[in-house]
């Protein structure tokens, strides 16, 4: 699966983008989130505030509970401050 | 239409292309947003908006296209800019043309409020104190959610 990083969770990562496996015990995104806490402690800082990261899948605005697979493209990033 | 660019746009071009040739439209209703030269009680120097190509387009059309489903609208048109600006610059541009008035002046409203909390735009500013990437206001989600319907 494609994941994308923005703004500070781009800085906090390290990652703008990375194609990954999704562990096969991941069902939906609070999952791969947990997941990704676990990597290093860029990851766990980027994902501490975890109720302020918003998600998109596949481009679309989800909640945490949306199932994903390994064809979806996965973005994390703050709340929106455009216009 | 929706145009997602670096480069600063002419608002009254967009205008007059947005209404030209259709003379079924009776009023043309804009909002254009300025980098501040502020944030709270210190100075910007400038900012850089940072976005996420292809979902930006997805949501401003999507955005674009509710606008015409609640609204008599004969022509839109959103720029949005990325990139590095400077306080005075030109970072969003909405446009709505309609037989009457009120569809134009209610569908522009619309879609700055919208765009303002749906499409993936992060800005950050440049101070003397450093860079800092700015928070989103509750107000601006207030103010999508006042056309729920």
């Amino acid at each position: 699966m494609k994941v994308l990083y923005f703004a500070w969770l781009k800085e906090k990562t390290g990652v703008s983008q990375e194609i990954l496996d999704l562990p096969e015990d991941v069902t939906n995104v609070a999952g791969l989130v947990a997941w990704l806490k676990g990597r290093n402690q860029g990851f766990a800082a980027a994902f501490a505030e975890e109720a302020v990261v918003r998600v998109a899948v596949n481009q679309e605005h989800v909640d945490t509970d949306h199932a994903i697979t390994n064809n979806d493209e996965v973005a994390f990033f703050p709340p929106v401050t455009g216009g | 239409m929706i145009r997602v660019q670096e480069d600063d746009f002419d608002p009254g071009r967009e205008l007059e292309q947005l209404s030209a040739g259709n003379h079924a439209i009776g009023g043309v209703c804009s909002f254009i947003g300025l980098v501040r030269d502020f944030a709270g009680d210190g100075s910007i120097s400038a900012m850089t908006l940072e976005h996420y190509p292809g979902m930006t387009e997805k949501q401003l059309e999507a955005i674009e296209k509710e606008a015409h489903a609640r609204w008599p609208l004969d022509a839109t048109l959103i720029i949005h800019r990325y990139g590095r600006l400077e306080p005075g610059e030109r970072i969003v541009f909405v446009a709505t043309a309609s037989a009457h008035r009120e569809a134009a002046f209610e569908a522009c409203h619309f879609l700055i409020d919208w765009l303002k909390t749906k499409a993936p735009f992060w800005k950050k500013e440049n101070s003397p104190d450093g860079e800092q990437w700015v928070k989103a206001k509750a107000s601006d989600d207030a103010a999508t959610r006042r056309w729920n319907k």
